[in-house]
């Protein structure tokens, strides 16, 4: 594999009133895992079901129910950390945080606080500039997400939704290594990328499958690398916490709001109290929820209905040899083997539908840069235009090759490949066919190209008398001759022959 | 046959297979027993229509030659048991009206098995008590009563309703559950035997939670072969409980050769008690003298950290009770209070459980929130645990060492007058104080009834095995019930 090395971007600054401030941000992203059944229960974990209709007993906290492992969720975990990698703990354990809410029915989460599954991993973040922040990752924990209360349905009533109640996620904490709002975005999306690869997470973050809360504080110039080098977090600022964020964009606004806020505050001489927030996208600025004081004591303790989960090194080893191709991975081997930029390479590899299309498309044609020109640009354009998926697109990887091909062999001009690649999109059919059938094959005959000129050029007397002037003027008998010839004319050998002909 | 209730029910199991009588008569028997005791307070809910179906469908079996040891059986299950369609309110108020949906494996298993249950038994409220007195339902009744007296006794706790009724031949056995002694406390309060086995060997799936990592259902039964036939037929590993241990059981009643010859008996110190009354020293060393008749090496022992198991256990499982009760909020099942004009969701909560939960539910949920709570965790619940690591490592020294069973007394007193020590906690909780080393450490456990004090009282000891030895257990437990030969039973005045 390639390595792709980066220069490390610089921290975003804010002006305030006094001096310059950097940002210092850390992320916990709640990714659902992809399972059909939910981390201890066998109820299933679809979304869009009929109210209270996915939940079991022990989901429902009934007398005597009690919790049992899902492996499936357990490997979707163990394949996260090696996708990030990560440590894998071969013992972990869960532990209860105890609280009260009508749709926590157990009364308490089980989560994993003091043995998580997985250990220190890290991600690569590109900024599209060259740039690249590695973010480390502290731990990977699995726990039981909550239900959902609703309490606009009746004005005296609240309802609750016990469907999401028990479906596992997977708490991703990452270090305080994120240094402004557009990397915070930047490395949701690549860790949205990544699960979305391993398929361990649909990253849906409409449905709440992928959500996050980020930890924001301020620092003078220099304090982070002073933090970096000792760990001591009392060169860092005081941090509040924004919760449950799920859009990129918000998630932006949100540290954007709450670093102003911040840097109000101190250098107005007061301190920054450590607290939870919440966004409010309407009024874009974030509002305290609870303080430092008021948090829960959420009385952490071991679960003791489930014992230590044990894991075989072996079991882990079959995990990491299934493991699809990453992002990084991908990403290089599409710069080496296609010679694709930077950026067509990071384009193409956002998605692994968008990837194997392309390099379908690259291997068929046989002209890889050619064909990241053609998804990149036609392609994703017009699907854009119809507001499809690529997995839905008209056209099959195999008519676009076919497209490409004519156009490397010279049988159709670049013009008229969009024209052919239109009727492929909306009419289907194979691309060779439908310029054999519609004679949209490009005219390479120089004999009969001639012929249009000659005639062109002996009908405009005063126009050759100009253009012999200003030779810039050659391009109008070109337009003529392209029109005369409905455009079939190989636009190279037209231009040579006007300007042949003009100086003659 | 007459007197069907007061077989054993090993007894029951031949004549029915004999064809000397019927799953029928037996439950009939029964029921008519339960009738005439409601001064026992055993029974908080009767189900004799479905015993009757039951015991019809056991007679079915019988004569078809399809009969587990346990069919056709009439027992009770303790209220802790979760029974399909039955009420099943760990004896709370906070349960009112809760029906469950499903059937305990354990209590599943004896009715797969042919047991015919007769009603749901009384019990101290979430199974925190000693004497059965935090019962939402009033307190069960000893059926002994002391010399001339006319004073009602406790049957024990938390499993009260279970010994009375066994004591009382209102059944022919019951379930109970044991999380510092609740089997077998009441058990020796009341000339019955408890067995409490090994962590793990019992599901707990469909058994409302005290304390999870101690909680363990057991057979309450009139000797020690009953609770051997009833121990195997709710014991097996479950799936859907993570701490049931996947080992196969034994055919425990096949093991009860009574022939303890070379077995090492350990006597342990630190359980002989300053306060102790002389009579139970006394029965403690007849029962050693006992089992070194029956050819056992008696041997003295020591488990240097028993003093600190009753702390231990105050902190540990209130602390586990205090989250496993948090879903009694009146949300989705049981009680919910009734609210006034603009109260939100902490009002309901907070009226709900109120109003729900007995003094002593309150008082342990209060310290096992205190226990837990950020700034004490270390002090109390983290502390707690590691002396529960050396609690359990004091029996793994002793058992690697040779020993095979540890004889000790299984309470430090007959039964108490009901009402002398509900209002004191600390003195009821020193009930637990020769048994709750056994939960604390995963052991198995069983009380076997040796003797009568002199106000003619029943009294107990106990025996404690290696984990999952629980058919070597029961082997000693039959020699020590040979040799003891108790054979009282209380008179009727109920």
């Amino acid at each position: 594999m390639l390595d792709l090395t980066y220069e490390t971007p610089k921290p975003k600054t804010i002006a305030g009133a006094k001096q310059d401030w950097e940002l210092v941000i850390g992320m916990e992203v709640h990714a659902q895992v992809s399972s059909n059944a939910k981390l201890f229960s066998g109820a299933s974990t679809r979304f869009g079901a009929e109210p209270n209709s996915n939940v079991a007993f022990v989901d429902a906290g009934m007398p005597g129910m009690l919790p049992v492992i899902n492996e499936y969720c357990v490997a979707q975990a163990v394949r996260t950390g090696l996708g990030l990698k990560a440590e894998i703990h071969l013992t972990s354990a869960f532990d209860r945080k105890n609280y009260f809410y009508p749709d926590l029915p157990q009364g308490y989460q089980i989560s994993q606080l003091y043995h998580p599954i997985v250990g220190e991993g890290e991600v690569l973040v590109e900024m599209g500039d060259g740039t690249a922040r590695l973010v480390r990752i502290e731990r990977i924990h699995l726990e039981q997400d909550a239900g959902k209360s609703i309490h606009d349905m009746d004005p005296a009533m609240s309802f609750v939704d016990l469907n999401r109640t028990g479906v596992a996620l997977m708490e991703i904490v990452s270090r305080p290594d994120i240094r402004g709002p557009e990397e915070a975005a930047a490395y949701v999306t690549k860790l949205r990328q990544i699960l979305r690869y391993l398929g361990t997470c649909d990253g849906n973050m409409q449905n709440g499958n992928l959500r996050a809360d980020v930890n924001v504080s301020i620092c003078t110039p220099g304090a982070y690398e002073k933090y970096r080098e000792t760990g001591d977090f009392s060169h860092l600022g005081t941090r509040c916490e924004i919760k449950n964020m799920n859009s990129m964009r918000f998630i932006q606004a949100a540290i954007e709001y709450e670093a102003r806020r911040q840097i109000k505050i101190v250098e107005g001489g007061g301190e920054v109290t450590q607290e939870t927030r919440l966004y409010d996208p309407d009024k874009n600025e974030t509002r305290s929820m609870r303080s430092k004081e008021e948090a829960h004591d959420y009385r952490y303790f071991p679960d003791p209905d489930l014992l230590p989960l044990e894991i075989e090194q072996a079991w882990v080893d079959d995990i990491a040899a299934s493991l699809p191709e990453l992002p990084d991975q991908k990403k290089a081997r599409f710069i080496a083997d296609f010679g694709l930029s930077d950026y067509d390479a990071s384009v193409l590899t956002a998605d692994t539908a968008d990837a194997a299309y392309f390099e379908a498309v690259a291997g068929a044609a046989g002209d890889g840069k050619l064909a990241a020109n053609w998804v990149i640009n036609e392609l994703f354009g017009r699907l854009k235009k119809d507001d499809l998926d690529i997995t839905a697109s008209p056209v099959s990887p195999a008519q676009l090759a076919g497209i490409i091909r004519l156009i490397k062999s010279d049988a159709i001009s670049g013009k008229i490949a969009k024209d052919l690649f239109e009727i492929v999109f909306t009419e289907g059919g194979d691309p060779e066919q439908i310029v054999e059938e519609r004679g949209m094959k490009q005219v390479t005959d120089t004999g009969a190209i001639e012929a249009a000129v000659d005639e062109i050029i002996a009908a405009n007397p005063a126009q050759v008398a100009k253009a012999k002037e200003n030779p810039k003027l050659a391009g109008w008998f070109v337009g003529q001759v392209m029109k005369a010839t409905g455009g079939k004319a190989n636009p190279k050998a037209v231009n040579e022959l006007v300007a042949k002909k003009l100086a003659e | 046959m007459s007197d069907l209730n007061k077989l054993t029910i090993a007894e029951a199991r031949d004549a029915l297979r004999k064809g000397e009588t019927t799953s029928v008569a037996l439950t009939e028997a029964c029921l008519a027993a339960i009738d005439g005791a409601d001064a026992l307070g055993a029974f908080a809910h009767k189900t004799p229509e479905l015993a009757l179906e039951r015991a019809k469908a056991a007679d079915a079996r019988v004569a078809a030659g399809d009969a587990p040891d346990m069919c056709g059986i009439p027992v009770g299950i303790k209220d802790l048991f979760c029974t399909e369609g039955v009420p099943s309110q760990a004896a709370s108020k906070i349960l009112e009206g809760f029906l469950p949906q499903y059937e305990s494996t354990v209590s599943g298993q004896l009715k797969d098995a042919g047991a015919v249950m007769l009603g749901k038994l009384n019990m101290d409220e979430f199974a925190m008590g000693s004497s059965n007195e935090t019962s939402v339902y009033g307190n069960a009744v000893n059926p002994w009563k002391a010399g001339n007296g006319d004073d009602l006794l406790t049957p024990g706790g938390s499993s009260g309703g279970s010994a009375s009724a066994v004591a009382a031949d209102l059944c022919l056995a019951a379930t109970g559950t044991d999380t510092g002694g609740s089997i077998r406390q009441p058990a020796a309060f009341t000339g019955t035997v408890g067995l409490k086995p090994t962590y793990g060997r019992c599901s707990r799936w469909g058994i409302v939670a005290f304390a999870s990592s101690l909680d363990q259902a057991g057979p309450m039964t009139k000797t020690v072969r009953d609770a051997a036939i009833m121990g195997r037929a709710m014991m097996g590993h479950d799936p859907k409980d993570s701490t049931s241990a996947d080992l196969a059981v034994p055919d425990f009643e096949a093991m009860l050769t009574g022939d303890i010859r070379g077995k090492v008996i350990g006597i342990p110190k630190e359980y002989r008690m300053d306060g102790m009354p002389e009579e139970i020293e006394k029965l403690w060393h007849q029962g050693a003298e006992m089992l070194k008749d029956a050819g056992a090496e008696i041997r003295d022992i020591s488990l240097p950290h028993t003093k600190y198991a009753l702390p231990t256990y105050y902190v540990i499982a209130p602390a586990e009770a205090s989250s496993n009760l948090a879903r009694y909020d009146g949300v989705r099942f049981g009680h919910r209070a009734k609210l006034a004009q603009g109260d939100g969701i902490t009002e309901m909560y907070e009226k709900t459980r109120a109003e729900g939960f007995g003094p002593e539910v309150k008082r342990r949920v209060m310290v096992g929130t205190y226990v837990l709570s950020a700034g004490f965790y270390d002090a109390y619940y983290n502390r707690a645990r590691k002396v529960r690591a050396l609690i359990k490592k004091d029996f793994d020294d002793v058992f690697a060492a040779g020993v095979d069973s540890i004889l000790t007394p299984a309470t430090p007193s007959a039964a108490f007058e009901l009402g002398k020590e509900v209002s004191d906690p600390v003195e009821m909780y020193l009930n637990d104080v020769f048994t709750v080393t056994v939960n604390l450490a995963g052991l198995p456990g069983v009380a076997v009834p040796t003797g009568l004090d002199r106000q003619g009282l029943p009294l107990g000891l106990q025996l404690i095995g290696r984990p999952w030895e629980e058919g070597d257990l029961l082997n000693t437990a039959y020699a020590l019930e040979n040799a003891a030969q108790f054979v009282a039973k209380p008179a009727k005045w109920w």
